[in-house]
C-alpha cells in the first residue's frame, strides 16, 4: 500500500472541494429552512379539520414520500422546464428539491409530535377560556417542538446526504466536485475518501449541535 | 347558576346521557356519585362544553351552551375545571401555570397575575413551590396547583372531575381539605367523586347517577342513611 496512494495531493484540491462544501452547505441550509416552513404548514394541514387543507397536505406528502429524491431532482430540472418553458438554474433547482422533499417528511414529524401531546393538555387550556389558537401557541407547540428535535435531526442529516444526488443536475456541490476531480486526475481513492470525510464532518457537527439544543431544552 | 333540561349525549350509537334534568343554585355544593360508566364525568364535561351536547339544554350563568351565538370561551372563563389527571402544563413552572390564563384571557398585567398566583399558592399551601416544575411535585401538590390555576380566573363555578382518583391514598386528604375550604367560602361546586366521606360531609346535595340518568337525588344524610332507590342501596352497599 505504501506509496500507491498520494494522500498529500488532496491538499492541492482543497479549493475545489471547498467550493463543493460551500454549495452543499448553502443548499442544505436554505433548503431545510424552507423545508421546515413547508413541514410546519402541511403538518398542521394533516391535523386540520378543513377538508381541502387536509387533502392538499396529504397529496403533497404522499407524492413526495412515494417517489425517489433522484427522480424528483431530475424531474424538476429536466422535465419541469419543458412543461413551464422556464429554465431553472441548477442551484435553485437543488434548493427546491431539498425543500419540498424534506418538507414532506418534516410535515409528518410535526403531525406526529403535535398528536403525541396528551389531549388533556388541550382540555386544560380550553377549560381556562383560552382559544384554540392560544392553546396551540402557548401549550401544545412548545411541548411538541421539544419532541420534534430528535426526528428533525434525523431528517436534517438525511437531507444533507441527499444533496449529493444533486450532482446529476449539475449542482457544483461536494460530490459533483469530487467526481470532476477524480475523473481528471485518476485519484478516486483519495478524493472520494476526502468527500466522505467532509460529509461526515458536517453531519457530526449537526448531531453535536442538536444534542446540545436537546439538553438545553430539557430543563426539567 | 346551572339549569339542565333533558340533556342527552350520544357517542355514535352509544347513548351515554339519557335525559338529565337538574338545577344548581349559587353557592351550592353538589356531589355526583355513581358506578363507573354511569355518565357522571360526561355530564360534568357537558357543563363547560368539553363534550358537545347531542340534545337538550344546558344553561350556565345565563348562557345557553347549545346556542351557536354563545361565546363558549367566555362562558369557560367563568367555569373552572379540575381534572382527574391534573393536566398541569409540564413545560411551565408552577407560577406560570397559574398566570397563563389570567394574562392571556383576562388580559391583566404580568405583575397583577403574579401577585394573584402567589396569593392562590399560599391559599393551597404551596407558596414555596412557585418556581418548581409540575414533575417535581407530588400528585397531591399537583392537584392543588391545578385548583389554584382554575381559581386564578376567578370563576363563578368550579367543576371537579374525580379530583382525587389518581392520587395515592395518603395524598387524598390534602386535596379534599382545599376543596372543603372553597366550599366554606361559598364557591358553587359540582364534584364528581368516589369520596363518600367528602360527599357526606361537604355536599349540600348528592346526585346518584346510573345508566345515564339521575336515579336519585337528595341531601347527603338522606341519600347515605336512607336511600330510596334499590340501585342506590346496592351501590352504597358496595362502596361503603
Amino acid at each position: 500500500m505504501e506509496g500507491k496512494f498520494n494522500w498529500a495531493s488532496i491538499i492541492d484540491f482543497l479549493p475545489e472541494l471547498g467550493t463543493g462544501l460551500y454549495y452543499t452547505l448553502l443548499i442544505s441550509i436554505v433548503g431545510l429552512l424552507i423545508g421546515f416552513v413547508l413541514g410546519a404548514i402541511f403538518g398542521l394541514g394533516r391535523i386540520s379539520r378543513n377538508k381541502l387543507f387536509f387533502g392538499i397536505s396529504s397529496i403533497y406528502i404522499e407524492v413526495i414520500r412515494g417517489t425517489p429524491v433522484l427522480v424528483q431532482a431530475i424531474w424538476i430540472f429536466f422535465a419541469l422546464p419543458l412543461i413551464t418553458g422556464y429554465n431553472m438554474e441548477s442551484i435553485t433547482a437543488g434548493i427546491v428539491v431539498i425543500a419540498i422533499n424534506s418538507g414532506a417528511y418534516i410535515a409528518e414529524v410535526v403531525r406526529g409530535s403535535v398528536q403525541s401531546i396528551d389531549k388533556g393538555q388541550v382540555e386544560a387550556g380550553r377549560s381556562l377560556g383560552l382559544t384554540h389558537n392560544q392553546t396551540m401557541r402557548y401549550i401544545i407547540w412548545p411541548q411538541a417542538f421539544k419532541r420534534m428535535i430528535p426526528p428533525l435531526g434525523n431528517q436534517f442529516i438525511i437531507s444533507i446526504k441527499d444533496t449529493s444526488l444533486l450532482s446529476v443536475i449539475l449542482v457544483p456541490e461536494l460530490m459533483f466536485q469530487g467526481r470532476l476531480i477524480a475523473s481528471n486526475y485518476f485519484n478516486a481513492v483519495e478524493i472520494y475518501t476526502a468527500v466522505a470525510v467532509f460529509y461526515l464532518a458536517i453531519t457530526l457537527t449537526l448531531s453535536f449541535v442538536l444534542r446540545y439544543i436537546e439538553r438545553r431544552l430539557d430543563v426539567q | 347558576m346551572i339549569t339542565v333540561n333533558d340533556l342527552n349525549k350520544q357517542f355514535g350509537d352509544n347513548e351515554v346521557l339519557k335525559g338529565i334534568n337538574c338545577e344548581i343554585k349559587p353557592s351550592e355544593v353538589v356531589c355526583v356519585i355513581g358506578p363507573s360508566g354511569s355518565g357522571k364525568s360526561t355530564f360534568l364535561r357537558c357543563l363547560n362544553m368539553l363534550e358537545t351536547i347531542t340534545r337538550g339544554e344546558v344553561i350556565v350563568d345565563g348562557f345557553n351552551l347549545n346556542d351557536s351565538k354563545t361565546d363558549i370561551n367566555m362562558v369557560r372563563t367563568e367555569v373552572g375545571m379540575v381534572f382527574q389527571q391534573f393536566n398541569l402544563f409540564p413545560h411551565k413552572r408552577v407560577i406560570e401555570n397559574i398566570m397563563l390564563a389570567p394574562e392571556k384571557v383576562r388580559k391583566i398585567s404580568r405583575s397583577d397575575a403574579r401577585e394573584r398566583a402567589i396569593k392562590l399558592l399560599e391559599k393551597v399551601g404551596l407558596a414555596e413551590k412557585e418556581n418548581q416544575y409540575p414533575s417535581q411535585l407530588s400528585g397531591g401538590q399537583q392537584q392543588r396547583v391545578a385548583i389554584a390555576r382554575a381559581l386564578a380566573m376567578e370563576p363563578k363555578l368550579m367543576l371537579f372531575d374525580e379530583p382525587t382518583s389518581a392520587l395515592d391514598p395518603e395524598l387524598v386528604g390534602e386535596v379534599l381539605e382545599v376543596m372543603k375550604q372553597l366550599a366554606l367560602e361559598g364557591m358553587t361546586m359540582v364534584v364528581v367523586t368516589h369520596e363518600m366521606g367528602f360527599a357526606r360531609e361537604v355536599a349540600d346535595r348528592v346526585l346518584f347517577m346510573d345508566e345515564g340518568i339521575i336515579m336519585e337525588e337528595g341531601d347527603p344524610e338522606q341519600i347515605f342513611s336512607n336511600p330510596k332507590s334499590e340501585r342506590t342501596k346496592e351501590f352504597l352497599n358496595k362502596v361503603l
